[in-house]
């Protein structure tokens, strides 16, 4: 943005002072709310409040009662729906299930990415090609990756996994979606094809934030590139790590799309999420009080990861400050 | 969702989609109130012809013959204006058709399974049928099967009136059982018991070298084990449930014998032990397998292929010649002021579509409605009309909120006898587990339960 219009809003002050901002030393006791800004993001803030803020308060509320999905009636039943789903061990299996893919996916993608940006960064002929490549499938919606991999990849004894394990000589004819051992790990390969490339992107812009001196003072001493990439490299893309990893985290346990489409949570709800059980609860059994209770439950697990983050990162500087 | 789209009109919901539905209705409820129904105004859509939004879950084949023939109905009743919406099979629609039913704003009419209408709080969700205006219009209870009129029934009202019945039955390949022997005069040699089943099996077998069934076993929800299961077992006259729905009632000796049974053919290599219901058909399709267990809504899958194939009754393995079926029926979803002309042009399109059931007949259904099943033009229909008489010895679930098409029960079991079949249960602990899962359903309170009226 080089100029502002006036009639554009100004979201992006970028540090410049608009002369009608009223500045708290000239001792105006009244600013019109425009100042404030409240006008412009008061559109958002009703959105937020009707479709966030309300139904998690009156999810809540009915968590405590025993409310069918017609919304009419529901008795007030205490913690009755909470007892009921701390004793349920469909639960917990989906809940495992949701950690167990988190587990699974996290590393990986934060891993892939890292090197498929460090490859990236080193092929200068070409870049844009490998940016669009490897982040293209990121741009695609959950329903068509899952057709892509449902058609393509994985139909048993003719999809292409199989058609490449042929080509290895090794036997075709694995139930990539209906055997309970590679079911969830088939819905991981899919989730890492799939979102890897905003993992990659975000590697890519930390590497090329690099000072490039630090790596000709390295060279000039001699530091193999293996050296430069331990000592220089991952050291200063730690930052990015963190960030990653923990908004990766929380991505994969909001799993859903990928498994309501690919294995419907089968083989034997092998691979079914804490979040469909939810709706399976809610939508299909009827049972909204007890959904909600159940989603609550998730809420608070994710609320507790989402609140380790921001610990860590101090906890962090404050080492890096102690150095 | 996938290709075979015939699938969604009975009992099997393709994948991605399939999700256990759960309704309500443990039913049974104290006596209350007669429901206040009333009587309203008729509402008249713009052109002065009366409005009647019509839903149904019936897709490819089903859907193309319920589109021609709601085509025929609107030539015949030009004051009526059908204005029909097609809805994806499964959960989905029943969490649709419920809620529009608590809101009262419901369409004058829709399709229900019927196994699942003691889950679909009848009274409250659902309206129940003007038996008079029925009668008036040429329906009458005398032209349905016994059991299946009266699985219509809650509260003593009638709620659903059946379209047809869609029994699990026998696929089998002509040219393959020619050459087994096991043909007389091109049809199949009656076939009892369960170790006569098994040596045509293994006759087939010896002809082509593969197992001579193919049924799904696995696959995401898959519930046709369950289907077979519920087949074999209701031929031992054992129940399930209570005849209430409200208790267990499993017969641990006959349900252990046929889940050995299964399991031990699958043992011997004579039944295919892992395909997805996508790959069962694809396999049968192939023409070398002599036979198929599934619901009869494939034949739209087989016709066009050229395959040399005819259909029977699943044959009695354990003694009554049974086979496990749900029924299509027709239900009115609650309207907070139904009544007077879409009430009445709802009752007309119901009665229209039973005396025209030949065309459904078409793809494989058994048409509810007797004067149809004496109908030349049905006799006509090969192979359609060889099992038509099944229609008086069909299996419906006992009436619980958690049973019927693409219920809870069906998925959870499915699930259950799938592992029996792919070898990860054994007989005995998959009955262990499916007794467990069957406790669990029965101590949930029904979500959805009717209203006595």
């Amino acid at each position: 943005m080089t100029t502002l219009s006036p009639t554009s809003a100004p979201a992006s002050h970028a540090g410049r002072a608009t002369p009608a901002s009223g500045t708290r030393t000239t001792g105006r006791a009244r600013r019109s709310w425009t100042e404030h800004g409240l006008v412009f993001v008061a559109p958002f803030l009703v959105v937020y409040a009707l479709f966030l803020i309300w139904p998690l308060v009156s999810g809540l509320g009915m968590s405590f009662t025993d409310v069918d999905i017609t919304g009419v009636g529901g008795e007030f039943v205490g913690l009755d729906n909470y007892a009921e789903a701390f004793g349920d061990p469909a639960v917990w299996a989906s809940l495992w299930n949701t950690v167990w893919f988190t587990v699974l996916s996290t590393v990986p993608l934060v891993v892939v990415g890292l090197v498929l940006a460090l490859l990236a960064n080193e092929l200068r002929v070409v870049q844009w090609l490998w940016r669009i490549g490897w982040f293209a499938p990121f741009l695609l919606p959950s329903g068509v990756v899952c057709m892509l991999f449902l058609y393509m990849i994985y139909p048993s004894g003719f999809g292409l996994a199989d058609q490449l394990l042929a080509s290895v000589g090794l036997e075709p004819g694995i139930g990539w979606l209906t055997d309970e051992r590679y079911a969830m790990l088939s819905i991981v390969l899919t989730t890492v094809w799939w979102t890897v490339g905003f993992n990659f992107l975000l590697y890519l812009s930390a590497l090329q934030a690099i000072p490039p001196h630090l790596y000709e003072a390295a060279e000039l001493d001699g530091a193999s590139a293996w050296r430069r990439l331990w000592h220089i490299t991952l050291p200063l893309l730690n930052r990015t790590t963190g960030l990653l990893l923990v908004l990766q985290v929380l991505a994969s346990l909001k799993i859903f799309d990928q498994v309501y489409l690919l294995t419907g949570g089968g083989p034997d709800d092998s691979t079914r999420p804490i979040l469909q059980y939810v709706y399976q609860q809610g939508f299909t059994g009827y049972r909204i009080g007890y959904a909600s209770a159940v989603s609550y439950i998730f809420f608070a697990l994710i609320l507790l990861v989402s609140l380790a983050q921001p610990v860590l990162a101090r906890r962090r500087r404050a080492e890096e400050a102690a150095k | 969702m996938q290709p075979l789209d015939t699938s969604r009109t009975a009992g099997v919901t393709p994948p991605p989609r399939r999700r256990a539905v759960l309704a309500g209705g443990l039913g049974a409820l104290a006596a209350m109130g007669p429901l206040a129904a009333g009587c309203a105004a008729p509402s008249a859509s713009a052109s002065g012809r009366t409005r009647l939004r019509y839903w149904h879950l019936f897709g490819g084949g089903d859907g193309l013959t319920m589109q021609s023939l709601l085509r025929k109905f609107s030539t015949a009743h030009p004051e009526i204006d059908v204005q029909a919406a097609t809805l994806q099979w499964g959960a989905p629609y029943y969490t649709k058709l419920g809620m529009a039913g608590a809101g009262g704003r419901a369409p004058e009419l829709a399709v229900l399974h019927l196994a699942r209408l003691a889950g679909f709080g009848p009274g409250r969700l659902l309206d129940p049928f003007d038996l008079d205006l029925l009668a008036e219009l040429g329906v009458r209870q005398r032209d349905f099967p016994e059991n299946i009129w009266r699985r219509g029934q809650a509260h003593g009202r009638q709620f659903a009136v059946p379209l047809d019945t869609h029994p699990t039955v026998l696929y089998y390949q002509t040219e393959v059982c020619e050459k087994a022997g096991l043909l007389a005069g091109g049809k199949l040699r009656p076939i009892r018991g369960a170790e006569e089943f098994a040596d045509a099996l293994r006759a087939a077998k010896k002809v082509t070298g593969r197992p001579g069934l193919v049924t799904e076993t696995l696959g995401v929800d898959c519930i046709i084990p369950w289907r077979l299961f519920a087949t074999f077992y209701s031929q031992t006259g054992a129940k399930v449930l209570s005849a209430d729905g409200r208790r267990l009632a499993l017969d641990d000796a006959k349900a252990l014998k046929v889940l050995e049974y299964m399991a031990s053919l699958v043992e011997e290599g004579l039944w295919v032990r892992r395909a997805d219901y996508t790959a069962s058909i694809g396999l049968f399709n192939e023409g070398r397998t002599a036979f198929h267990l599934n619901g009869e809504w494939e034949i739209p899958s087989f016709r066009p292929t050229g395959l040399k194939f005819s259909m029977t009754r699943v044959p009695p393995l354990f003694g009554r010649p049974t086979a496990q079926a749900d029924c299509h029926a027709f239900v009115l979803p609650h309207q907070a002021d139904r009544g007077g002309a879409p009430d009445r042009a709802a009752h007309t399109l119901v009665a229209w579509l039973l005396k025209h059931s030949v065309d459904w007949a078409e793809g494989g259904h058994v048409p509810a409605y007797a004067p149809v099943l004496k109908d030349p033009a049905y006799l006509k229909l090969e192979p359609q009309s060889e099992y038509r008489d099944v229609i008086d010895d069909v299996a419906l679930d006992e009436p619980a909120w958690f049973t019927g098409s693409a219920s809870r029960m069906w998925i959870e079991l499915g699930a259950v006898f799938s592992g029996v079949l792919t070898g990860s249960r054994t007989p005995r602990g998959a009955l262990d587990e499916a007794k467990q899962r069957l406790r669990a359903l029965l101590d949930t309170p029904n979500p959805l339960a009717g209203v006595a009226s």
